[in-house]
């Protein structure tokens, strides 16, 4: 099962390293992993999503505890959260196909144009992990030239401060 | 202002260090000539990893953190196998490694390397010191860090410039909002606990490194007799209880003891302390817990539930956790397990061959007849470990050091060392055997310099007999690359440093030739040829659960 772990750090060098050293030597499968700065002067958020049972995410979470410069760990997988995804695709157009895949990044998928050329057309998108799919499984049938995903970002919901 | 060099001796003071074990080189120059006009004691060795061995046996002893010295690269590198085994067995080091200066780092300057990122996964936390500055702070946390919680290595790389860089080395209190380790386990989780123990019929208690680590052995005997239970250790957790002692199963695991193993499978009841369940305790992990409650008390809340699943886990200080847990347990007696205990504690150890060749078990039995009480062992990796492990009389506290988790050979002298240095005044015997001698012997020249007073007894049976073994139970004989034809005369290599040289080669010369060695004043070596086929047994073969131990 796929889980949703939130991860506070103190923004040390090498925290990066220490992260994703521990889940390939305890041989965790990390799905993705994103780290930005937080609210907090020196604090990183890790969103990481990784694959394991109950007993595998236990685990990974207790491991994670045990590295020095990791503050909190949070597993909002059953909490209410809002998840994002940031997607950039250049997909190939043509004169035909052109107005048709304007029209439904726009309207259905709420995407930007970010840039046009002669034959290629650059979408910037954000979303759930399934729109984010979705778009590019749509996409793909027009043929799909580069791609660059984010990764997951996420906070759990409500007023409840989960600062400490 | 100072320089970060005297900084970083400022802390070691600070933190009470009385001697370091150490290396020079280039990098950690500026470090090394501060270290020389401080009143720190400093141990040479011969090559880095000993260092990393010695501080290890040190703190062990001593129950301080083992402080070394070295510099970078190759210096750094060598360090590699001592800091892994030092995780592996949660003993407390601070290495402070010189590192290219700042301005060099990522160039591939001569003798740089990467040492925090080569000791990320062997360390409990490292550190990479770019500014003079944060030298004080840096090393007051490595030292927290590493004798606190689950204890751990701890390295600080510091760049040539930063140490020798000038800083007013202001000094702070230790914040570390991320890292607080439980030490009272919960109330509720001990009463839960008194319960399961109240129905228990036979309660067993496994105790790991973490008694010995912990200094709990007072807590976990009494413990052990309020509910009238049995007690066996790890290989790590050998004394956590005194051998002699009437609960006493001694080691269990795949070349546990006959009893031990039983115990272990006829348990209604396992309290497992200071332990982690490793493969060689539990081996076939599914029949292991079968028809048995399961009380875990760590301090390392991953060690629950990583490998064994816990009834009843409890997170805490071993010695804290055990005298809170006294104070809502019901006292007991469990009268005919003790019967059975006392019945397995009487079968051990089995009758020695008949002929009259010398084997391993007469010179244990030996030394438990001629060593003083608060003797403190160190051991190699291989048959003799075992062999000691299974056999020797050791009293409660820090007496058996030994390699368990990485199964370093190598470790037993240079471990030694360190062990004299921080017991003067105990009788310190390293046991090993001719494979791992041979990797670390140039510590020979350390004990020479400090002039220490070490027995070493060499289990000699010329070749790797360990491995051997493997390939008499799983490769039908197809003995490979496990003999060595080119071994030293053990004896004249001692005598070559200045030491007093002995050899056992029959079964009657083996009690006055160790008495006599024993009685020499200064470092000895007893070269003990022993058979080939003088095997470790029982043995536990692969997939087989415990209690299915074999003796040919």
């Amino acid at each position: 099962m796929q889980h949703v772990l939130s991860v506070l750090v103190r923004n040390r060098a090498g925290v990066l390293t220490r992260v994703s050293g521990l889940f390939s030597r305890r041989g965790y499968n990390i799905e993705s992993l994103v780290v930005g700065t937080t609210e907090k002067h020196g604090i990183s958020r890790m969103t990481i999503v990784v694959n394991g049972d109950d007993n595998i995410i236990e685990q990974v979470i207790k491991q994670l505890y045990k590295l020095i410069d990791v503050i909190k760990v949070q597993n909002i997988t059953n909490d209410p959260f809002v998840d994002r995804e940031l997607v950039l695709i250049r997909v190939r157009v043509t004169k035909e196909s052109r107005a048709e895949i304007m029209d439904t990044v726009l309207q259905v998928f709420r995407g930007r144009i970010v840039d046009i050329s002669g034959d290629s057309m650059m979408i910037e998108a954000t979303g759930d992990t399934g729109k984010i799919e979705a778009i590019e499984a749509y996409l793909s049938s027009f043929g799909i030239k580069e791609m660059a995903r984010t990764g997951k970002v996420a906070l759990a919901r409500g007023a409840k401060d989960r600062r400490d | 202002m100072k320089t970060g060099a005297e900084v970083v001796i400022e802390a070691l003071l600070r933190n009470n260090t009385e001697l370091v074990f150490s290396y020079p080189g280039g990098a950690i120059l500026p470090v090394y000539n501060a270290l020389g006009r401080s009143p720190i004691k400093n141990v040479l060795v011969r090559q880095e990893q000993g260092a990393a061995h010695a501080a290890s046996g040190y703190a062990r002893v001593t129950g301080k953190a083992g402080v070394v010295i070295a510099t970078s690269g190759p210096g750094a590198t060598n360090l590699v196998t001592g800091i892994a085994t030092a995780n592996m067995d949660s003993i407390p080091l601070v290495l402070i490694t010189g590192q290219v200066s700042t301005d060099m780092i990522g160039t591939d300057a001569f003798q740089e390397t990467d040492i925090t990122g080569i000791t990320h996964p062997i360390t409990k936390h490292n550190y990479l010191v770019k500014n003079s500055d944060d030298l004080a702070e840096v090393i007051d946390e490595a030292f927290h860090i590493a004798t606190t919680g689950r204890k751990g290595p701890v390295l600080i790389d510091i760049p040539k410039d930063v140490a020798a860089g000038k800083t007013k080395g202001t000094v702070k209190p230790i914040h570390l909002p991320s890292y607080q380790p439980t030490v009272k386990g919960s109330m509720r989780q001990l009463k839960k606990a008194a319960t399961v123990m109240e129905n228990a019929k036979r309660p067993l208690i496994f105790a790991g490194g973490g008694v010995v680590a912990a200094a709990a052995q007072k807590e976990l005997a009494a413990f052990a007799a309020l509910i009238d239970a049995a007690v066996c250790t790890s290989l790590m957790g050998i004394g956590s209880i005194d051998t002699k002692n009437e609960r006493s199963l001694g080691m269990t695991g795949l070349h546990g003891r006959t009893g031990a193993n039983l115990a272990m499978s006829e348990c209604d009841l396992l309290i497992a302390v200071g332990c982690r369940f490793d493969d060689r305790v539990t081996l076939n992990h599914s029949g292991f817990a079968a028809a048995k409650k399961i009380i875990h008390i760590d301090i390392d809340p991953a060690e629950i539930g990583k490998n064994i699943g816990a009834n009843i886990p409890i997170v805490g200080d071993v010695a804290a956790v055990l005298t809170d847990l006294a104070t809502v347990t019901t006292a007991k007696t469990n009268e005919d397990w003790m019967r059975q205990v006392a019945a397995w504690r009487g079968q051990w150890p089995p009758q020695a061959a008949a002929d009259n060749s010398l084997m391993a078990f007469q010179i244990t039995a030996a030394l438990n007849r001629l060593t003083p009480k608060d003797v403190i062992y160190t051991t190699d990796v291989g048959q003799h470990q075992m062999f000691a492990a299974q056999n020797l009389e050791i009293e409660a506290g820090p007496h058996f050091i030994t390699s368990g988790g990485l199964g370093t050979m190598g470790y037993g002298l240079p471990a030694a060392i360190g062990a004299k240095l921080g017991a003067m005044k105990q009788t310190v015997i390293a046991i090993t055997g001719d494979g791992s001698f041979q990797m670390n012997f140039n510590e020979l020249g350390t004990i020479r310099d400090q002039n220490l007073d070490l027995k070493i007894v060499l289990f000699n049976n010329a070749c790797l007999g360990m491995v051997r073994q493997l390939q008499h139970h799983y490769s039908g004989d197809a003995y490979f690359g496990v003999d060595l034809p080119g071994n030293p005369d053990f004896g004249l290599i001692a005598q070559a440093y200045g030491f007093a040289a002995f050899r056992i080669e029959k079964r009657e010369e083996v009690f006055p030739v160790l008495e006599e060695a024993l009685q020499t004043p200064g470092t000895v070596l007893i070269d003990c040829r022993i058979s080939k086929e003088d095997m470790v047994f029982p043995i536990v073969l692969n997939n087989q659960p415990l209690k299915n131990m074999i003796y040919e």
